[in-house]
């Protein structure tokens, strides 16, 4: 090896520890391990930074970045209808439900209320992907565990409510299907029937997760007062969704202070667990999706026929104003805080994504753990990586 | 006007009532209270969100207040805005970007007005009451720092530190002041209106492209030639 | 064997011992991995498996073999070659000395002492040697931290393993293998001797902690820690690749194999079925047959076991291991001697 390729070897070495804030020179205690940015845990490339002492981690530092696109930045040089392709793409599993509080802010901005039609399909809508996103975390969590089968049937079942989604908008992972004003088009036919067949496939999936994952033995001693995050910290950290109501905290957007779903005429609960463990997340989004299907079902009963689009000109321009909307989305609180001049672009939008909050506690929460632990708490905080990074 | 969507419905008379917000009046004319000189200025939009503004000294303190006395546990988020018109801008009826940057128009600022290029934006939240609020505060160009909110939000450490490597923004006893997303040796502040987005740079915005019908609907407004 | 070939010259009776060795591993290796690893657990998991290579994917096993053996051959650079190179060899040796203990009939086997379950179990804790070679060798932390977990599993269950089979040794009175397959033959239950005394009847338990400590021994989940896949990647596998990761992969399945067999004969009865004399001729054709079959079904519960539960965390494992298992193997071997005298 020449002088130079040594140099520059060293060089990126010194730079990537840098980065990681690891002192090459002087580690005396621990050992110091790298989890990702590839490796089979992380949901993505979300790399963290374990001191370890024999197998107790003392401290903990995830370094992300590796996925940033640069959406805020982004999101000032595209029209308002732009940027729903681009916002689409945050949280990639529940994917519908990141255009909505970002069409909703526009509609406040607007001063715009979407048709009834459109906002009963719009929640409807808005469930799927809540459903979509989060079955596919019930049998992530057995992944991570050592349990490799329920991630299959979780697939194979999540598969059912890509179609129903698909047969709306056209596609199944980035629907892309929500407009300034409403809806881009109405349902098919034959979709509210479907549906109804396809959520009793997902309550027999949740079965059949409560048997197969939640009554093992050895899920719930690898669950059980592991990760526990007491409410305050959880609040003050900004934790939300899932796993801010595993604490003990009984908040839901759905239903305090929600504004342009239907949420509110629905007979629906708000399921609440007072440990705030990993076995406590995982047991509130069991039941989330099982109230999802109940939600779902009635939307289907009761959807009010009209038009799914209101007047808008076709040409789009959000009047001067500030607004902030946020909705409970499948991965936590999601919201933005879109700044508009007048123009046909937007001047700012903030992005208050929820797992980067989710994220933001890892530190103070994996001080002491052991490293299979790492893997299990990381696993039930359940963050997308696109959704930290944006 | 809220527009109704449905033609058959009959339009109702409008009568312009202002709508009260007693909650969130409320809590401004508290905040006056405790906070005196430091607010400058706020909003509230009846029953939709408040505003308020702040001094930077008393930036801290507002902190301290908001979660000890007006049960505001939560930390929504932490942000900047640049109100600097950006000078890559794009006249309205323009349909490509300039080629060359323009003269920037005038730095004017939104809800609870501003007199600095740079604010921060900070949003917390009581989740017993459900009432939140926005916070803004104006940053001299010259001196482009203030105190960091971490040791009263823990959640704000991440925040401050997204805000400082892309505005530029400094936070004084930060715990942990290291670059969050971009790599050690990036330079500049990307989210500044007058870092230029390369990909804008080298290809054109290719303009308005035509959109589809709206549905169902014979469009009388206004069109334009794509 | 001996009464077969009394004719042949030494080194035609060596040849053959040596490829009937290497099928009496291979052939069972090969038939777990296609049937419980490729087809039972994928319609375990509600799908179909390999189908491409071959009519339902028979000859995925080929393709595996052949995919690996053209790949890379690659060292970490800070790698420790001699004891890297070795590792895989070392794990191979304890699971073909182990075969050799085994009986396929009433003679058919590859060597006949009086303390062949004794040394069974002694060659098969060399296989910890092998993996902590790998995982030291490879130099790197996620090997090391795999090695190491693999080593206080590996030992802890030897105990629970060694304590079950004492239980079958004191009913059966010996220790040779050969033996123990006759005592279950011509034993009787409580004087019925219809269908023989195989020893999972009585011994169940002992049974039922030799599979557990199989489990643990053969670091399948829920005891695979060491190669927890979500967390250390491969663990003490990771740097292994192409030919010498195919070694360690037969040398699991192999293992895997040469336990169940072990199980069958020591608790099912070995290669007898009722009905039929235990030194019958008969016995020399299909007792390897039967043998396969009993092990299919031991291998089907251990395979059933790893699909379908989460991995333990290491302390747990230990205590699974220390504060259930082992004294329950004792209280077993108690009451085995208590019985045994009485009756």
């Amino acid at each position: 090896m020449s002088d130079t390729a040594d140099t520059k070897q060293m060089a990126y070495i010194a730079a990537q520890a840098a980065d990681a804030r690891v002192n090459l020179e002087i580690e005396t205690e621990g050992m110091t391990l790298n989890i990702g940015p590839q490796h089979p845990a992380t949901h993505g490339t979300l790399r963290i930074v374990v001191r370890l002492d024999g197998e107790q981690v003392i401290s903990a530092d995830p370094l992300m970045g590796y996925m940033h696109r640069g959406y805020e930045k982004l999101t000032e040089v595209r029209t308002y209808p732009q940027v729903t392709t681009l916002v689409n793409r945050i949280d990639w599993l529940g994917s519908f439900a990141n255009e909505v509080p970002f069409i909703l802010a526009a509609e406040q901005l607007m001063e715009v209320e979407a048709p009834p039609r459109a906002q009963w399909i719009r929640t409807a809508l808005f469930e799927m992907s809540r459903i979509a996103n989060v079955v596919l975390f019930l049998g992530d969590m057995g992944v991570q565990l050592g349990a490799v089968t329920p991630v299959f049937f979780a697939f194979r079942d999540r598969e059912f409510i890509l179609n129903q989604i698909e047969a709306v908008t056209g596609g199944r992972f980035h629907p892309n299907f929500d407009r300034i004003g409403g809806l881009k088009d109405d349902l098919p036919k034959g979709w509210i029937d479907e549906t109804r067949g396809v959520l009793k496939r997902i309550r027999n999936f949740c079965d059949e997760i409560e048997t197969l994952v939640v009554g093992n033995e050895i899920f719930q001693s690898r669950t059980r007062n592991i990760g526990v995050i007491p409410a305050d910290i959880g609040l003050s950290y900004g934790l939300s969704g899932a796993n801010i109501r595993s604490s003990g905290v009984d908040w839901d957007i759905r239903r305090d202070g929600g504004v342009g779903l239907v949420h509110n005429e629905l007979d629906w609960k708000v399921w609440t667990h007072p440990d705030g463990d990993s076995f406590a997340r995982f047991w509130v989004r069991l039941q989330e999706v099982r109230e999802s299907c109940t939600m779902i079902e009635q939307i289907l009963d009761g959807i009010p026929s009209g038009p799914v689009m209101a007047k808008v000109p076709r040409i789009i321009k959000v009047p001067a104003g500030e607004a902030y909307v946020e909705t409970e989305n499948p991965l936590g609180v999601m919201g933005y805080y879109v700044i508009s001049k007048g123009d046909l672009t937007p001047f700012r939008v903030k992005i208050r994504s929820a797992s980067f909050n989710n994220v933001s506690i890892t530190p103070w929460l994996l001080k002491g753990v052991y490293v299979p632990d790492v893997i299990s708490i990381l696993a039930s905080l359940y963050f997308i990586l696109g959704d930290i990074d944006r | 006007m809220i527009q109704l969507s449905s033609p058959e419905e009959t339009t109702e008379e409008e009568i312009e009532i202002p709508k009260r917000d007693d909650i969130r009046e409320d809590l401004i004319s508290k905040l006056k209270d405790d906070l005196g000189e430091s607010l400058v200025a706020t909003e509230i939009i009846a029953e939709v969100d408040v505003w308020a503004r702040v001094t930077k000294e008393a930036w801290l303190e507002t902190a301290q207040v908001l979660l000890t006395r007006y049960n505001m546990k939560y930390f929504n988020f932490l942000s900047a805005i640049d109100w600097l018109p950006s000078p890559f801008g794009r006249d309205m009826d323009a349909q490509v970007d300039q080629p060359e940057p323009v003269t920037p128009e005038e730095m004017t600022w939104g809800t609870t007005g501003g007199e600095t290029r740079f604010q921060l934006l900070a949003r917390v939240h009581d989740p017993e009451n459900h009432l939140g609020i926005s916070l803004k505060v104006d940053l001299e160009d010259t001196d482009l720092s203030i105190e960091s909110w971490s040791s009263i939000y823990p959640g704000a450490d991440w925040h401050e530190r997204e805000v400082s490597e892309m505005f530029g923004i400094t936070f004084l006893n930060h715990p942990n002041p290291v670059k969050l997303y971009l790599p050690g040796d990036f330079e500049g502040y990307p989210m500044r209106k007058d870092f230029a987005l390369l990909a804008r740079r080298i290809k054109p915005w290719p303009g308005i492209v035509d959109v589809e019908d709206m549905p169902g609907e014979e469009s009388e407004e206004d069109e334009v030639d794509a | 064997m001996s009464v077969v070939l009394a004719d042949l010259a030494y080194w035609q009776e060596t040849t053959i011992r040596l490829l009937v060795g290497l099928i009496a591993v291979l052939l069972p290796a090969g038939t777990l991995v296609y049937l419980f690893l490729f087809k039972m657990m994928s319609f375990m998991q509600s799908r179909l498996g390999p189908m491409e290579a071959g009519p339902y994917g028979s000859l995925q096993l080929l393709a595996e073999v052949g995919k690996f053996l053209q790949k890379e051959d690659i060292l970490p650079k800070a790698a420790d070659r001699l004891i890297f190179k070795l590792a895989p060899f070392v794990v191979l040796i304890s699971t073909f000395l182990l075969i050799l203990v085994i009986p396929a009939g009433p003679d058919l086997w590859f060597i006949d002492v009086d303390t062949g379950i004794f040394l069974g179990l002694a060659v098969s804790s060399i296989s910890v040697i092998g993996i902590l070679m790998a995982g030291w060798a490879s130099s790197s932390k996620y090997s090391l931290l795999g090695a190491l977990r693999a080593t206080g599993q590996l030992i802890a269950y030897e105990l629970p393993m060694v304590l079950a089979v004492v239980g079958v040794i004191i009913q059966a009175g010996t220790l040779n293998v050969q033996e123990i397959v006759m005592a279950q033959a011509t034993g009787e239950i409580f004087g019925f001797g219809g269908i023989g005394n195989p020893y999972v009847i009585t011994q169940f338990v002992g049974f039922l902690i030799f599979l557990i400590a199989v489990q643990a021994e053969l670091t399948q989940p829920p005891f695979d820690m060491p190669v927890a896949e979500s967390e250390l990647v491969t663990g003490y596998l990771t740097e292994y690749s192409g030919l010498r990761f195919l070694m360690f992969f037969i040398g699991e399945f192999a293992t895997a194999a040469i336990f169940s067999a072990l199980a069958a004969t020591l608790f099912l009865g070995g290669w007898y079925v009722p009905g039929l004399e235990p030194t019958d001729n008969l016995f020399n054709v299909i007792g390897p047959i039967v043998l396969l079959g009993k092990m299919l079904l031991v291998a089907f519960f251990i395979f059933w076991f790893r699909f379908t539960y989460p991995r333990f965390r290491e302390d747990q494992l230990q205590q699974l291991a220390w504060k259930v298992l082992i004294p329950l193997s004792l209280v077993n071997i108690v009451i085995t001697g208590v019985l045994k005298v009485v009756f």
